[in-house]
């Protein structure tokens, strides 16, 4: 039995099949503070899906990695990411949550953006220097880097990052598997889940894609489907684990219960069968055979480095989520679909993702009360024998969806990041 | 038009905080009408919102509620077993009006969720449809609207509001 070296947050060892996280890595401040350093700091960080700002003018205000953000759609049809701070003295200029705005107004000393970001009037103007607004120190300040992957915006607040292409890198074969969904787009639909767990948020990070857990703390969801509208559909639980590099992993299977896209239920009726054909026929035209029926019949649970998880399973979520202590995060998820889709299977979808995901669903407040008490037993962790967690479920042997290796794909990129950090540090 | 009284609509709405707060659930879905739905829906969304076309924390029709009801039942149910502790205060009762045979009433609530040392409080309003049944009265839509930004730090929904 390996002893893992002090102060290693992680240990590898492959010949002994053993795989271990420091539980002080979902504890410690300090770690924290590296993790925003390293990670939040230097990773591409998802803002939101283009559909939210679809009309000139509209924005939506969110909270990334602590910064406060306007993501909006501009005059001339572009994406901008701006910092929700006056350039003057610093108040919000944007105190709505949406909207649409030709302008945002800085309300302490009237101020007014275009929303293109330029500084436009101010009051009092003849006392500062006559050039002043042609000067770039009056403007709402970018983002860093901002980048758009087929609809899904991302910023990075370090200047110097990858391409977002390039850092999405092995990934991009999944998020296209999301986006050829539809020929004409995906959406948002109204209506965004906030929430928080009293737990550290690398533990939503396993969580998300962690089939291990499902037949225990989701036994009764799985009753529940049994007793309901999967009747009479016997798809077992079935897939693979793979690691995509730099962090990315995916967790890929085939499962009982109904897709949107577009695996048909008995409970769905002859209506629904017509829905799902029609869908599958569509997209055996556009993609061939074999893509479709991978679209159509088997789930993803994607994680892209290091906290958007999109789950493509009952119904198509999109979740992310920021620590604000290191036992407590913020986490907002959205429902996305085809621009176009049927009221039927709209409707189909939303009922679909509430039957299991979010925080009113029957298995998301079980998750919930999991990743909370692993916090709660990690007050041990600085007892010998209790410190470590062990994530080697898998090591060695052919993947499978229940195993454990896209955690530790997780793990060696965090780590990698994270200790890399220190290094600097000292 | 025969309304029933505020104190009559009273009467049931705190009979039925009293179930809840007992965790007596099937004494409580027995007062519900076996078409009833139960909604809360996303803190983001407006008034006219609809769960078909908008995404909700919850949207049960009358099966997914039975359900909802089975499963809270179960300890096998994590996040409410052990139980939670909860008080359901219901105040600022209103009759409004009636249409065909659905009686519309509002009322305030805030519900109190006490597990792990934690208390954390749902508050908003209720709004209601009633109908008669006999001498009495039953609920057939009770929707939720929560005066709160987000669950947090509330992080779920898994008792009933």
């Amino acid at each position: 039995m390996g002893t893992p070296n002090q102060g290693a947050l992680i240990s590898d060892d492959e010949q002994l099949g053993l795989f271990q996280v420091a539980r002080k890595a979902f504890t410690d401040t300090a770690i924290l503070d590296a993790e925003y350093a390293a990670i939040f700091n230097k990773c591409w960080l998802y803002v939101g899906h283009e559909s939210e700002v679809a009309k000139k003018g509209d924005f939506v205000r969110r909270i990334v990695a602590k910064r406060n953000i306007i993501f909006n759609r501009d005059t001339s049809d572009t994406l901008n990411a701006f910092f929700n701070t006056c350039p003057h003295r610093g108040a919000e200029v944007c105190r709505e949550s949406k909207g649409n705005a030709k302008h945002f107004q800085c309300f302490y000393h009237g101020w007014i953006f275009s929303c293109e970001g330029k500084l436009k009037s101010l009051p009092g103007a003849d006392r500062y220097s006559s050039d002043f607004k042609d000067q770039d120190r009056g403007n709402l300040v970018p983002v860093p880097r901002f980048a758009n992957y087929r609809g899904l915006c991302f910023i990075n607040f370090d200047q110097n990052a990858i391409s977002l292409e390039d850092y999405l890198g092995n990934a991009r074969e999944y998020l296209d598997l999301i986006v050829d969904q539809s020929a004409d787009g995906m959406t948002i639909i109204s209506g965004q889940q906030d929430y928080a767990i009293r737990a550290n948020w690398k533990l939503l990070v396993e969580n998300s894609n962690d089939g291990y857990h499902a037949a225990t703390t989701h036994a009764t969801y799985l009753d529940y489907l049994a007793n309901t509208h999967a009747k009479g559909n016997e798809v077992a639980l079935r897939g693979i684990g793979r690691e995509l590099g730099g962090g990315h992993a995916v967790v890929e299977y085939s499962a009982p219960w109904g897709r949107p896209i577009a695996n048909w239920i008995p409970s769905w009726g002859d209506e629904g069968r017509r829905e799902m054909d029609a869908i599958h026929a569509k997209l055996v035209e556009r993609h061939g055979k074999e893509k479709a029926d991978r679209i159509c019949f088997k789930n993803r649970n994607l994680l892209i480095f290091p906290n958007l998880v999109i789950n493509d399973i009952m119904s198509l979520t999109f979740r992310t989520f920021f620590p604000t202590a290191p036992n407590y995060m913020n986490i907002s998820g959205w429902a996305l679909a085809p621009a176009s889709e049927s009221e039927w299977a709209r409707k189909y979808r939303l009922d679909n993702f509430l039957e299991f995901l979010g925080p009113g669903g029957f298995a998301t407040p079980d998750d919930v009360e999991a990743l909370e008490s692993c916090q709660a037993g990690y007050a041990n962790s600085l007892e010998s024998g209790a410190g470590w967690n062990d994530i080697s479920k898998g090591m060695g042997m052919d993947a499978s969806y229940d195993d454990e290796v896209q955690m530790r794909s997780f793990w060696k990129e965090w780590n990698r990041r994270v200790a890399q950090a220190a290094g600097n540090a000292e | 038009m025969n309304l029933p009284t505020r104190s009559e609509v009273e009467d049931l709405l705190f009979l039925e905080a009293d179930l809840l707060d007992n965790w007596q659930l099937k004494d409580w879905l027995a007062l519900y009408t076996p078409d009833a739905v139960y909604q809360v829906p996303s803190t983001d969304l407006p008034k006219s919102a609809e769960p078909d076309t908008s995404l909700f924390y919850i949207a049960d029709d009358f099966v997914r509620l039975e359900q909802r009801i089975i499963r809270l039942g179960k300890k096998t149910m994590w996040s409410e077993y052990p139980r939670s502790k909860t008080r359901h205060l219901v105040t600022n009762v209103r009759v409004l009006g009636q249409s065909d045979d659905d009686i519309q009433v509002r009322a305030a609530f805030a519900v109190y969720r006490t597990k792990w040392g934690n208390t954390d409080i749902y508050v908003g309003s209720y709004e209601y449809c009633l109908r008669r049944d006999g001498d009495g009265l039953k609920i057939s839509k009770k929707r939720c609207n929560l005066d709160l930004d987000g669950l947090r730090p509330q992080g779920r929904v898994s008792i009933l509001l």
